[in-house]
């Protein structure tokens, strides 16, 4: 069990779906959502949250900075 | 643990650099560009020197840096950024001065430019993008076009009899005793990420030792140029370009 | 204090920079104006006043450190003959296109290509009509003794600055080599930063702080906003028109003939007046000092009195081009110039004059 749990939040409307970021997660966490954003890109999400650690790969990797990156110690 | 507990002002560990403007990056999805102006932004914000900074941008895709880093530009001619960024430099010597070029604009058009204010040693920046293509245009033949590779322009594959061959520029500069600093990475990995920002941050903090030229290329990607994925053209790039580009320090005195 | 000397025309460019406040000089050597980079390193400006002078990889790096120094705000030239202005005139159209001031010397050399290394006059067209592409003028002022290269190296860069564009000083080989008395000004101090951000506060490149951040750039790809611009910069050149032109007229009074003339040839045509007027023909010189703005009205003017108009030019005829469009047809005008190299004598300007004139 991961000794830190992270979260991202998108900015949705600025993502173009280039999938960087979902190739760069290491914990899988990370998909092209199947709807499509304002400008018609399939922007990324958290697939699967809960696997997410927080590393921020995603995040440095990402061209047009839509990632926000969180990461919480579990107590 | 449910995902508010997570996302918190107190959790936050990486967010869009306050340098960063909030206009969208006219940049192709994946662009290498979007990547390299962050690590900037970020660079000059950690530095704390926004109001002693001024960048020069160039011809070609990154011609528009101006509309995303938030600190003052002068939009140079085509390949003319160091001879620009030469004058600034002289001008305020107490300022960091950057260029921001790609491989067309620095390496053809700019040759000369390039090569004198790298011999002169001014104490800037350059920024050197090598994507292997002239983007903006639609996708020519550049100086450091692959041999066979396909451009609009070798529609038959680079050949070196009819255009010569890839140019590697960079080595060529760490030649010149103006130079302190000569690097070359890569932004398609989180940690190849990770040292570029390193060795733009070392390039900028060089400018207050009087050094002279630090150059930082980073071999990037144009997914459509190469008329590739995002994600194919990463390894297109690992699998052809590093081998002809091999990244590392070529010079750090 | 005002100083009194015996000085070449390049140099004396040189000497009026670095007393006039001058931050930079960007240049490439090339004949007949190498001295002005020459006297300047000779004079180690940066050790007296700060002035920065650098020699360039070429004219193409010259014109483009002028652009970067211009961007600041800062009071920078450079100086060249007709080939180099040809390269320079890449970086001229971007300053004249981004707005900033600055100062270009253009000692006139024959061409074309690489032509010859004698005075001309046929860079005219280059200088006053734009030289570059788009829509752009230079403010253009023509010397004609060592007295006005010192006069105008001042004039152009407060033009420059009042107008946010670019100045030339178009001189020819002659002028630019020759010796004469020159009353130097007097030193004004270069301007420290708080009085550039006084002056150029709005827009020069002095590092964003509380402000938003300045863009020196001649790119927009709006067609309608790029319009928008070129309208701004046409209201400009009206401006100049108005406001900014200048001549002198020597015995206009009862002329029945005028000649055009600017800089050395101008010089030529006093001497050919009084060999007319020695053989009764009644001649006036109308000496253009702006070539841009040209002088429109006082050509127009004299229409009504004279009975022609010979322009008389080291070229093969190109401001006779603007005497005609004042002239608009009323009176015969017609042009009278040598080439490569070739300076007119008195003499032969005044047998022009009779055989082109049926005097």
């Amino acid at each position: 069990m991961a000794k830190f749990r992270g979260a991202i939040v998108v900015d949705i409307e600025h993502c173009k779906g280039c999938n960087l970021c979902v190739v760069a997660c290491p914990a899988k966490v990370l998909d092209l959502h199947h709807d499509v954003n304002g400008k018609g890109y399939h922007y990324c999400y958290m697939k699967n949250p809960e696997a997410c650690i927080g590393c921020a790969s995603c995040g440095l990797v990402c061209p047009d900075s839509v990632i926000t990156v969180y990461k919480a110690e579990i107590k | 643990m449910e995902l508010t507990d997570i996302i918190k002002e107190e959790n936050l560990v990486l967010k869009k650099s306050g340098l960063l403007t909030d206009n969208v990056m006219h940049y192709c999805p994946g662009c290498t560009h979007g990547v390299v102006h962050k690590l900037i932004a970020e660079v000059i914000e950690e530095l704390g020197i926004q109001d002693q900074t001024i960048g020069v941008s160039p011809v070609g895709c990154s011609v528009f840096a101006y509309n995303y880093i938030d600190i003052d530009w002068a939009e140079a001619a085509h390949g003319r950024a160091p001879a620009v960024a030469t004058a600034i430099n002289r001008l305020h010597p107490e300022k960091y001065v950057f260029t921001y070029q790609g491989d067309g604009d620095l390496a053809s058009i700019g040759c000369a430019e390039i090569m004198h204010a790298c011999n002169r040693g001014e104490n800037i920046v350059v920024i050197f993008i090598n994507n292997a293509i002239y983007g903006m245009t639609g996708g020519q033949m550049a100086p450091t076009t692959l041999l066979g590779q396909v451009t609009a322009t070798t529609p038959y594959g680079r050949d070196a009899k009819l255009n010569g061959f890839p140019m590697k520029i960079t080595e060529l500069l760490a030649q010149l005793d103006g130079t302190c600093y000569v690097t070359r990475q890569s932004a398609d990995t989180p940690a190849a990420v990770r040292k570029t920002k390193n060795a733009i941050k070392k390039a900028f903090q060089n400018t207050r030792l009087q050094k002279g030229v630090s150059f930082v290329e980073v071999v990037g990607t144009c997914n459509s140029g190469w008329k590739m994925t995002p994600v194919d053209a990463n390894k297109w790039m690992r699998d052809n370009m590093f081998a002809k580009y091999p990244l590392g320090d070529m010079k750090d005195i | 204090m005002a100083e009194v000397k015996l000085m070449k025309g390049n140099e004396v460019i040189a000497e009026t920079a670095i007393r006039c406040g001058c931050d930079g000089y960007f240049g490439y050597p090339i004949t007949p104006q190498s001295e002005v980079m020459e006297t300047l390193m000779l004079r180690k400006p940066w050790e007296e006043t700060g002035m920065v002078v650098l020699q360039a990889e070429s004219e193409v790096a010259a014109i483009n450190m002028v652009y970067g120094g211009a961007s600041c705000g800062k009071k920078v030239m450079t100086s060249s003959s007709s080939p180099g202005i040809s390269l320079k005139q890449e970086g001229i159209t971007y300053i004249a296109g981004s707005e900033l001031p600055c100062l270009v010397v253009d000692v006139m050399r024959g061409g074309p290509g690489l032509g010859t290394i004698q005075p001309s006059q046929s860079d005219y067209f280059q200088a006053t009509k734009g030289g570059g592409h788009g829509d752009y003028h230079l403010i253009v002022l023509a010397p004609a003794s060592v007295q006005e290269m010192s006069d105008f190296v001042v004039l152009g860069f407060d033009l420059a600055f009042k107008y946010r564009n670019p100045a030339m000083v178009l001189a020819d080989g002659v002028i630019g080599q020759m010796m004469e008395k020159v009353v130097l000004p007097d030193y004004t101090p270069r301007r420290t930063e708080e009085e550039i951000e006084k002056q150029c506060g709005d827009w020069a490149l002095t590092g964003k702080k509380n402000r938003n951040r300045h863009v020196i750039t001649s790119l927009e790809l709006e067609a309608p906003r790029q319009e928008v611009f070129n309208e701004k910069l046409q209201r400009k050149y009206r401006e100049i028109e108005a406001n900014e032109v200048r001549y002198e007229m020597i015995n206009c009074e009862d002329a029945e003939y005028i000649f055009v003339a600017y800089g050395s040839t101008a010089r030529i045509c006093q001497k050919s007046i009084q060999l007319a007027r020695e053989a009764g023909i009644k001649v006036g010189l109308l000496r253009p000092i702006t070539l841009y703005p040209f002088p429109m009205k006082p050509i127009s003017d004299l229409c009504g009195r004279v009975k022609g108009f010979l322009s008389v030019e080291m070229s093969a005829g190109q401001m006779v081009e603007d005497v005609r469009l004042a002239v608009e047809g009323r009176v015969k005008v017609e042009h009278y110039g040598r080439m490569g190299g070739v300076v007119p004598t008195p003499e032969e300007i005044v047998v022009a004059l009779r055989e082109k004139f049926s005097i």
